[in-house]
């Protein structure tokens, strides 16, 4: 059994013993993504759990651990990890919980260290908690991303910001039930594969295979029908989680409505992106520019490749490029605003719009700081530009009710359809 | 082919019936009582037979109550909003603004240049419901409340964003004998500046405004208070007849561009569906059985108090009053401690009255009765101790803690749930060791199920009784009332029955206890030894909740609700006194009670006084922030001198400003400026400007941009900022503002990272993407860095760069700005090392007043540093002491230059005996979220009192009194124990 083992300031740290005993716990934000995620982290030698569960035992371990005016996503992260914890199911002796970390001037820097009060509170402080930041916050002997690691998760990125993109646009006109879900799970399955044989994919080989998984979509039989799309932005977990955002996207689905989810590859970018522009604005050292601009280089590629991929059919709209979101923010707000999703919450509202969805679901947990800036802040400017702008904002928290929000959905929807037919 | 609509609201259930030509045939207007399927089904049948007879018929219902029966049977459903602007679209002239407030909700439709539709949030409560809610509280019907508004002579500040908060001030004002006119008619303007400050959120109003729903039609004095404040004359507001039949008439002439229903089918359908429940979940049952029912109520029934006979008693006799904020309760005990009279009221406004009629009673029980002590607690402590001459008073927390020590000597913990408040506290050692009072923001919990069950058209009594027997209690979860209305109605959607929602409610009540103002974890942490009291644990079905949720049996003393005013009458008699100055029967019988008004001159803040006065030249102020105007005829009062906050303002005025050669600068006074006023000023002087500085905050200040603010949940000092940029251009007439974004703070070397938190760091942004205003000006926002110098000085020449500001001029001016705050920092510290000196030598409890620089503000931090100073303690804030030597380890994510001097300060007052930390923190401040409980982790590890203050743009410091008070005892204790 592995011993525990703490840092000089008493931290618990997980070993590399730990990394063969014990199981990652993570919390899900996004259902396609987090399959490859984990199928890299698996074959690195770590095992992994990705909970999925839903329950409303989840919330109220987040209400009981947590501080109540603390962000939601935090309450919903944090208690999904307790609830699993205390669940039964797994060997509490023999797990480790996993919490990102960005860093950033927003409290989200700091819910590892609100995971690890909990876990303290519930007597359960002998689980490590493993931080997952890039920014050298907490060191781990038994965790590491390496470099190698990192290019493959921005791949399985772009991969999972490939098919929900095309599963959306597909999925509300097909004309048998599920098609363009089966083609979902097809295509996580085979890259599972891909991902778990470790070979490294070059440039080419993943545009050949995001034009495979093009073309099958394109293959689907779909009704003609004009649906109103709706983009969905906001803070990231409750853009992102169903958790989070009370089912948003079946909701807008149920509703008839096509909704156009900005990928997760673009906060990437943004995280990345936050150190040039810091460096513009206050000088210092620029943390690693090498490496940095090379990222930002090698992703913005394989994000181009994915437009381009998206865009050859031509029946398909393709997500816009991050370099073009960037521009459309810096219309409305300056590129400095960097904690939390900062300007490119704006900028995906502004590139939307762009795109023509001109409807968008701006969500955000009750009270996040940075969306009083950024979200609510730069609404009324956004509808200046775009007068035709149809933005609903939604507060997401464990008091607020369904029937509030999908009230206010059903508004949105109602003034889309109105302008549709206009 | 008829058409028509129905409107589902929150409480009320609206019906039109149109005709071929759109003439309304039929109409009608009820409450709904939550059961919203029977109402529409009756309507359905009602219209199917007597209008419709068998003929189909164009249907739509609206509104959020409607969705589920809707969804469920296939009808029609058109949001409520588009319903309303159908209707509008009807009308004969064109209207610009609709205005429309329900039960539940209130929006606002701009109709013309661009159309936009503004709802309220999740956190902006208050409308038909609140409304009625306030009446309960003023003892009167809504349409008498409304009456009473017409006849105001004057307007309280009442907060304005949400129900419980406008509660929290609107109850104090009538334990103060506030008269009810214009406490009504001050709900009312809360109403229309929470209209004007949450919804329009940047856009103006203007133009022809039509005022739609239930509220807005029945109350004149509502309908006043919109004409009056936003100018509207006969001309531009349309009050319309109707008004409150408008959505159902848009829904009805939606319903025509959708298929005819079958109503008879319908009619089938709804009724044959009656028994169908989609509500299956929920929490376990309060009591499975009877039996165990029974068994509860044996086991409690032995909690008793003593009691003895009044009439006739010849011993010494002790009284307690204790005047709670919604109820007064009234003790007499005797030599053995024993109960001889005891009374229960609600105090429907009016404590004095009810308390003069009570004692009447005593003494006509008992003429000889002989009284050797009095004591008064509670909200109207103060009050009632005045009026009728008591020989003292105690903060409540001592009175309930005498009393729990009385019942188990040794208890360990007291949690005490009253009409509007919580308080709990641990014991350790005898002596009160950790207070819990509720933030304002879940307040009320109690006096909640009572407005809930008369909303529901039940009595208290019936409502809980309901909740007993409840097989699957509703999970509302621990969130302020506002919250739980919204909760309910969406239990109620899914069909919940009453008894289910009674339960939850209890169950609740006893959450938020728990969760949101203990935060316990485990029973194990509250203690072995309970005891529950106030009020609302008269209530089984709480009481009951309560102990599943925390695994105890405790103790429900029978006088539950009495102990306050036991506890007082047990203080009155340890002042062992031969006789009680109490007014007797003959006194009495004298008694008069006048109100008047004035203005207090002892400081700039002005306060608006209410002066109650008695016969004989008794008088008390109430509406005193500090409690200088009373104490300052104490010839005992030593006024301190030294208070931090103080120092900070005065060290702001101090700074002059000279007419400079680049003209004049406007520098906006709220948030980080409170402290880099002193970097900024002393750089844009160097540079040749003329710094023209905003005000300090002040509600003026706020109401001048309050309808430019986007978010109605960002903290109150970011709010303030949207008025003081407005002052500066039209008051002060500058056209050039300085307020930089500031993502950095200065690196104090103490911390991981030095950052602002994200409001601070980008608050220019919001102010420059939502205030046209700044259009005409020119507004600097740059990004600046003080953390690293070098980079800084560059930046500022190119920020000024149009100024022709040269490399030169900005180095020398960057110079002396590090080096003014530099100064600015030791100053801080010399006057902490002084004060803390002062304190020691004349032996008074030091408080270290922490929060943020913006806290320094009189508008934000309501006059809490006076009034500490006015109770014998001297004032100091983190800053004043020195900062750790290095980076020191907390557990959490040390990256705030403020907070880790927060952090740093905790260490050490910990290392001090006579320093106590309070903490300030504003309402919706997400950090402090993470600070707040990292700070009582320090404190507690050291044995050491933690106090939070939430403050907001509350103005009333009543929860704030009673939270400085009980720590001022439990310091008295602490060091009586210690000798």
């Amino acid at each position: 059994m592995a011993k525990l083992e703490y840092d000089k300031n008493g931290r618990l740290m997980f070993t590399k013993e730990m990394k063969e005993e014990y199981t990652l716990l993570i919390p899900m934000m996004l259902p396609i993504h987090f399959s490859m995620l984990k199928s890299i982290l698996q074959r690195e030698g770590y095992k992994v759990e990705i909970l999925e569960t839903q329950n409303s035992n989840i919330i109220q371990m987040g209400l009981k651990y947590c501080h109540n005016d603390i962000c939601y996503p935090a309450q919903l992260t944090i208690g999904q990890l307790m609830d699993a914890l205390q669940s039964g199911k797994y060997d509490i002796h023999k797990v480790a919980v996993v919490m990102t970390q960005t860093g950033g001037g927003c409290r989200a820097s700091n819910y590892i260290s609100l995971l690890r009060k909990a876990l303290d509170r519930a007597g359960l402080g002998f689980v490590p908690a493993v931080s997952v930041n890039f920014s050298g916050l907490e060191e781990n002997p038994g965790f590491a991303i390496t470099k190698k690691m990192i290019y493959e998760m921005a791949n399985a990125i772009i991969y999972g910001d490939l098919l929900m993109a095309l599963h959306n646009q597909t999925m509300p006109y097909e004309k048998e039930e599920g098609a363009s879900q089966r083609l979902v799970d097809h295509f996580v399955a085979m890259l599972n594969d891909d991902f778990a044989k470790g070979e490294s994919m070059g440039p080419k080989a993943i545009r050949k295979k995001m034009d495979e998984i093009v073309d099958a979509f394109v293959k689907v039989p779909v009704h003609k029908k004009n649906k109103v799309r709706v983009g969905i932005v906001g803070e990231i977990y409750v853009k992102f989680a169903p958790l989070g955002n009370n089912n948003l996207e079946a909701f807008l689905l149920k509703e008839n409505a096509e909704p156009v989810v900005p990928g997760l590859l673009d906060f990437l970018l943004y995280t990345i992106d936050t150190g040039i522009e810091d460096y513009i604005r206050y000088g210092g050292k620029l943390v690693k520019p090498v490496v940095t601009k090379f990222l930002m280089h090698t992703f913005i590629g394989i994000q181009n490749d994915m437009i381009k991929a998206i865009e050859k059919p031509g029946c398909f709209h393709a997500p816009s490029s991050f370099k073009r979101t960037k521009e459309l923010g810096g219309k409305v707000i300056d590129h400095g605003v960097k904690m939390g999703e900062g300007w490119l919450l704006t900028g995906e509202m502004m590139a939307l719009i762009d795109e023509g969805v001109n409807n968008i679901v701006c969500t955000q947990p009750f009270g996040c700081l940075p969306n009083h800036v950024c979200g609510r802040g730069m609404m009324r400017r956004i509808k200046t530009i775009h007068p035709d702008a149809n933005i609903v904002a939604i507060d997401y928290d464990a008091g607020a009710t369904k029937v509030n929000q999908e009230n206010r959905l059903k508004l949105m929807l109602a003034t889309a359809r109105k302008l549709q037919n206009s | 082919m008829y058409k028509i609509g129905i409107d589902v609201g929150s409480t009320t259930i609206k019906c039109v019936v149109l005709d071929e030509k759109h003439n309304i045939v039929y109409k009608s207007y009820r409450r709904h009582r939550a059961m919203i399927k029977e109402k529409v089904s009756e309507l359905v049948t009602m219209i199917s037979r007597d209008i419709l007879r068998g003929e189909k018929a164009h249907l739509a219902l609206t509104g959020s109550a409607s969705l589920g029966v809707a969804e469920r049977f296939g009808i029609p459903f058109v949001q409520e909003v588009v319903a309303t602007q159908i209707a509008v679209e009807e009308y004969p002239e064109t209207i610009d603004v609709v205005i429309e407030l329900g039960g539940e909700d209130a929006k606002i439709l701009f109709l013309t240049n661009g159309v936009e539709v503004r709802m309220n949030g999740t956190c902006a409560g208050g409308t038909g419901a609140f409304i009625d809610q306030m009446a309960v509280l003023l003892d009167v019907s809504v349409e008498e409340m409304d009456k009473l508004a017409l006849q105001a002579e004057r307007i309280y500040p009442i907060a304005s964003r949400c129900g419980v908060f406008a509660k929290t001030d609107v109850q104090p004002l009538l334990n103060q004998g506030a008269r009810k006119e214009d406490v009504a008619a001050s709900i009312f303007h809360a109403v229309v500046n929470q209209t004007i400050g949450g919804l329009a959120q940047g856009r103006e109003l203007k133009g022809k405004m039509m005022f739609l729903g239930g509220p807005l039609t029945f109350l004149k004095g509502l309908q006043k208070s919109f004409t009056d404040v936003l100018k509207l004359d006969s001309n531009t507001g349309v009050f319309p007849e109707n008004a409150q039949y408008y959505v159902a008439y848009g829904a009805a002439l939606y319903a025509g561009s959708e298929q005819p229903a079958d109503f008879a089918a319908l009619e089938a359908d709804m009724q044959s569906a009656g028994e169908i429940k989609q509500y299956e979940g929920g929490l376990p049952p309060l009591f499975s059985s009877e039996d165990e029912y029974n068994a509860f109520k044996a086991r409690h029934a032995k909690a008793v108090i003593p009691e003895g006979k009044l009439e006739g008693y010849t011993g010494r006799a002790a009284i307690g009053i204790d005047a709670g904020s919604t109820t007064v309760k009234l003790v007499v005990i005797g030599e053995q401690d024993e109960i001889l009279f005891q009374k229960y009221m609600l105090s429907n406004g009016k404590p004095v009255e009810l308390v003069r009629e009570t004692l009447q009673e005593i003494y006509t029980v008992n003429p000889q009765l002989r009284i050797v002590g009095s004591a008064a607690t509670g909200y109207g402590e103060e009050l009632v101790k005045n009026a009728f001459s008591l020989d003292d008073g105690l903060v409540e927390t001592v009175a309930h803690l005498t009393a729990a020590q009385k019942m188990m000597p040794d208890v360990d913990f007291i949690i005490d749930i009253g009409g509007q408040d919580m308080k709990c506290f641990k014991i350790r050692n005898q002596v009160i060791d950790t207070i819990f009072l509720n933030e304002a923001c879940s307040s009320g919990c109690g006096s909640f199920i009572s407005t809930f069950a008369t909303a529901l058209g039940y009595s208290v009594k019936d409502f809980a009784a309901l909740g007993l027997y409840s097989k699957h209690p509703v999970d509302l979860g621990s969130r302020c009332t506002v919250f739980m209305n919204s909760s309910v109605k969406q239990a109620q959607k899914e069909g919940a029955e009453v008894e289910d929602i009674s339960a939850g409610l209890s169950i609740s009540v006893v959450k938020n206890a728990l969760y949101k103002v203990i935060r316990a974890t485990s029973a194990e942490s509250l203690g072995r030894h309970i005891i529950v009291q106030g009020g609302t644990f008269l209530n089984d079905a709480i009481l009951r909740a309560f102990e599943q949720e925390v695994g105890v049996e405790v103790i429900r003393p029978n006088i539950a609700g009495l102990m306050g005013a036991y506890g007082a009458a047990l203080y009155a008699r340890t002042l062992q006194q031969n006789s009680s100055t109490i007014l007797d029967a003959e006194g009495l019988k004298n008694f008069s009670h006048e109100t008047t008004e004035r203005v207090c001159q002892l400081c700039g803040n002005h306060c608006k006084l209410t002066v109650n006065q008695f016969n004989n030249g008794r008088e008390l102020i109430a509406g005193n922030r500090c409690e200088r105007p009373i104490k300052s005829q104490d010839k005992n009062f030593i006024n301190i001198q030294y208070n931090a906050y103080r120092y900070k303002r005065d060290y702001i005025l101090k700074r002059k400003s000279e007419k400079g050669k680049r003209g004049r600068i406007g520098l906006p006074m709220g948030l980080n400026m409170y402290e880099n006023y002193h970097f900024w000023h002393p750089i844009l002087t160097s540079l040749g400007y003329e710094v023209v500085r905003a005000p300090f905050g002040s509600r003026d200040v706020f109401l001048e941009g309050q309808a430019t603010i986007p978010s109605d949940t960002v903290c109150y000092p970011a709010k303030m900022m949207h008025g003081s940029v407005t002052h500066l251009i039209q008051k002060q007439g500058v056209n050039k503002i300085f307020y930089p974004c500031m993502p950095y703070n200065f690196d104090e070397k103490i911390s991981d990272n030095h950052y602002n938190c994200p409001v601070v760091a980008y608050y220019p942004e919001v102010l420059d993407a939502n205030m046209g205003i700044l259009q005409d000006v020119r507004f600097i926002k740059e990004y600046l860095g003080p953390h690293n110098e070098k980079h800084f000085v560059k930046k500022l020449q190119q920020t000024f760069k149009q100024d022709n500001v040269s490399a030169k001029e900005a180095r020398e001016a960057a110079a002396i700005g590090y080096q003014q705050q530099e100064t600015y920092l030791k100053d801080l510290k010399r006057y902490g090392k002084e004060a803390i000196a002062f304190a020691r030598e004349h032996n008074l409890p030091i408080i270290v007043l922490a929060g943020r620089p913006y806290h320094v503000d009189p508008e934000i931090n309501h006059g809490i540093d006076q009034l500490i100073t006015s109770y014998g303690a001297v004032v100091i804030s983190e800053d004043c002491l020195p900062l750790a030597k290095s980076k020191f380890h907390t557990n959490v994510l040390n990256q705030w230059t403020y907070h880790a001097r927060l952090y740093s300060a905790a260490h050490y007052v910990c290392q001090q005996p006579d320093m106590y930390l309070v903490q300030l923190v504003s309402f919706g401040c997400g950090l402090d979220a993470v600070t707040t409980d990292e700070v009582r982790d320090i404190l507690e590890k050291h044995d050491n009192l933690y106090t939070q203050i939430k403050i907001d743009e509350i103005n009333n410091l009543g929860a704030v009194k009673i939270r400085l008070r009980s720590l001022f005892a439990a310091i008295a204790q602490k060091n009586r124990t210690k000798g």
